[in-house]
């Protein structure tokens, strides 16, 4: 039987008919009682799950998923990632995320297709051009790559730009070690590789409700029956508030909608992640030939993963804009994921009021490129009772100490 | 996209509109009296249901009113349209069907 993924490995079941292929993971149903339960089967759950076993050798932990593995955001997102952030606490915890991310292939023994083409944000007049000037300063303070480019040298790396836009392009901040990669192979890389460490990935179970005695959390019922457990983290992006309401646990958190596009597949043509805050266009092209873009957030609470017309009217000639060569392509499809978004657009990482129950929530619309770290940095969580010291700043409490991270004002994100 | 019943106007495309959030929110006070954690609930922390949600909307395209809005998060159907300083009953059926 074939487990591990090699040349030697491809080449033997090639000879062998492809019959001695192992499923990728164990599709397990629960048993009563764990070390640990994650709830969230999307990225930063298995990856929590994942360096719960392997950092600290908790193995006896349950997965619950309510739908499938990568069947929420992680299958819904734009797969970008990037560490370009103003303050220094934000920018240690992504730049880790993306260190983690570099050497995913080779630790999960599986292909996640990172591709470092760099990420691209433009300036359309003299304010947006000192806001990269700022922020290519901030990154560099904090020890990560930033270029910061004229419009000679932006239109020298990426080709088809408009020659005569309505919003000039000035220049460009470019952080080359940026870029994509397959979000469901993250996903699936890190189920299997949780799967082979010994945790329980189960599907189709809902949580319907917590165990709690004492302030402290005992388990969680779902549709599946009673799971126990001392210890239980969640991740479950654009659901939070509704799963922890369940724990008596309330959240600073408003869900909204983002919605992506991508275009029927054509040859290469943009080898780089491009965003422009003037024109509303997050663009990249993907490794099938399919433009990805980007929208904006819808501007009213939604838990529908539809997203709606002016948006993505919106984005349309944002990207025609940029690139009138672009004008004559179809949207293939459109879909959209449930976004977490709090006030300081800085994630939630750790201990609630209740006992024994840990978050990890708040990503707004970039928590892809933190997977690695997020689940790094639950698992520490659940495991010691202690925040990480990457995260430590991104604790629930700094709503009401008032000591937050905001990010939304110091790098522009976008909700 | 949403079909938005202004009460000044009638109905009219979500884009004339801009939506300001949770409704019926009041101001915890006197200030001083008032502990941190109500401060932090006052300014960060709001209702996001799943199902039901009042909020109010302003019709910025058109008459720049405020009023109260009764709408779905899952299925986007507005069941109530009412003005402001008035508040829809807890029991009583939608007072007006949006469209």
């Amino acid at each position: 039987m074939t487990r591990h993924y090699s040349a030697l490995s491809l080449l033997r079941e090639g000879l062998n008919g492809q019959r001695g292929w192992q499923p990728a993971w164990q599709d397990a149903d629960p048993k009563p009682r764990y070390d640990a339960i994650v709830i969230g089967g999307g990225g930063h759950g298995l990856a929590t799950a994942y360096y719960l076993a392997k950092n600290h050798g908790i193995t006896n932990v349950a997965l619950i998923e309510r739908g499938w593995i990568g069947g929420g955001n992680t299958g819904r997102n734009t797969t970008i990632i990037r560490s370009n952030y103003f303050f220094p606490e934000t920018a240690a915890f992504f730049e880790f995320a993306l260190k983690l991310y570099e050497d995913l292939s080779r630790e999960l023994n599986y292909n996640i297709m990172f591709s470092q083409r760099g990420m691209w944000m433009l300036g359309h007049d003299r304010h947006g051009m000192e806001m990269l000037r700022r922020s290519a300063n901030a990154m560099r303070l904090n020890g990560i790559d930033a270029e910061l480019h004229n419009e000679a040298g932006v239109r020298a790396e990426i080709p088809g730009l408009n020659d005569s836009p309505r919003f000039p392009i000035l220049g460009g901040l470019n952080q080359p070690r940026g870029g994509s990669a397959r979000h469901d192979a993250v996903a699936w890389g890190y189920a299997r590789a949780a799967s082979a460490l010994g945790v329980d990935i189960i599907q189709n179970c809902e949580v319907q409700g917590f165990l709690i005695e004492d302030g402290h959390v005992r388990g969680v019922e779902t549709s599946r029956g009673t799971i126990r457990s001392e210890c239980v983290g969640m991740a479950v992006a654009g659901h939070s508030t509704v799963v922890a309401e369940k724990a008596g646990v309330r959240l600073p958190i408003s869900s909204y909608a983002l919605q992506a596009f991508v275009s029927e597949p054509v040859k290469p043509c943009l080898d780089t992640v491009l965003l422009s805050p003037a024109t509303g266009t997050y663009l990249s092209q993907s490794d099938k030939g399919e433009l990805v873009i980007g929208a904006g957030l819808d501007l009213y609470l939604s838990y529908a993963q539809r997203g709606n017309l002016p948006w993505m009217e919106r984005a349309a000639a944002g990207v025609i804009e940029l690139f009138p060569a672009f004008s004559r392509m179809r949207f293939l499809r459109q879909w959209a994921g449930i976004c977490d978004v709090v006030h300081d657009s800085t994630p939630i990482i750790g201990a609630t009021d209740l006992g024994g129950f840990y978050v990890n929530c708040g990503w707004g619309t970039g928590g892809f490129k933190a997977i690695p770290a997020g689940g790094w940095c639950l698992a520490h969580a659940m495991a010691t009772g202690a925040s990480h010291p990457l995260a430590s700043a991104f604790s629930l409490d700094r709503f009401r100490t008032g000591a937050l991270i905001d990010e939304a004002s110091a790098s522009g994100i976008a909700h | 996209m949403l079909l938005i019943t202004c009460p000044h106007c009638g109905p009219r495309a979500e884009i004339e509109f801009r939506c300001g959030g949770e409704g019926h929110i009041a101001r915890p006070g006197p200030h001083d009296a008032v502990s941190d954690a109500e401060w932090a609930d006052y300014l960060f922390y709001r209702t996001n249901p799943k199902g039901e949600h009042r909020e109010r909307w302003l019709h910025s395209a058109g008459c720049g009113q405020w009023f109260n809005v009764a709408r779905d998060t899952m299925t986007h159907q507005i069941s109530a349209v009412y003005p402001m300083g008035e508040t829809l009953p807890e029991a009583s059926p939608a007072k007006e069907a949006a469209r």
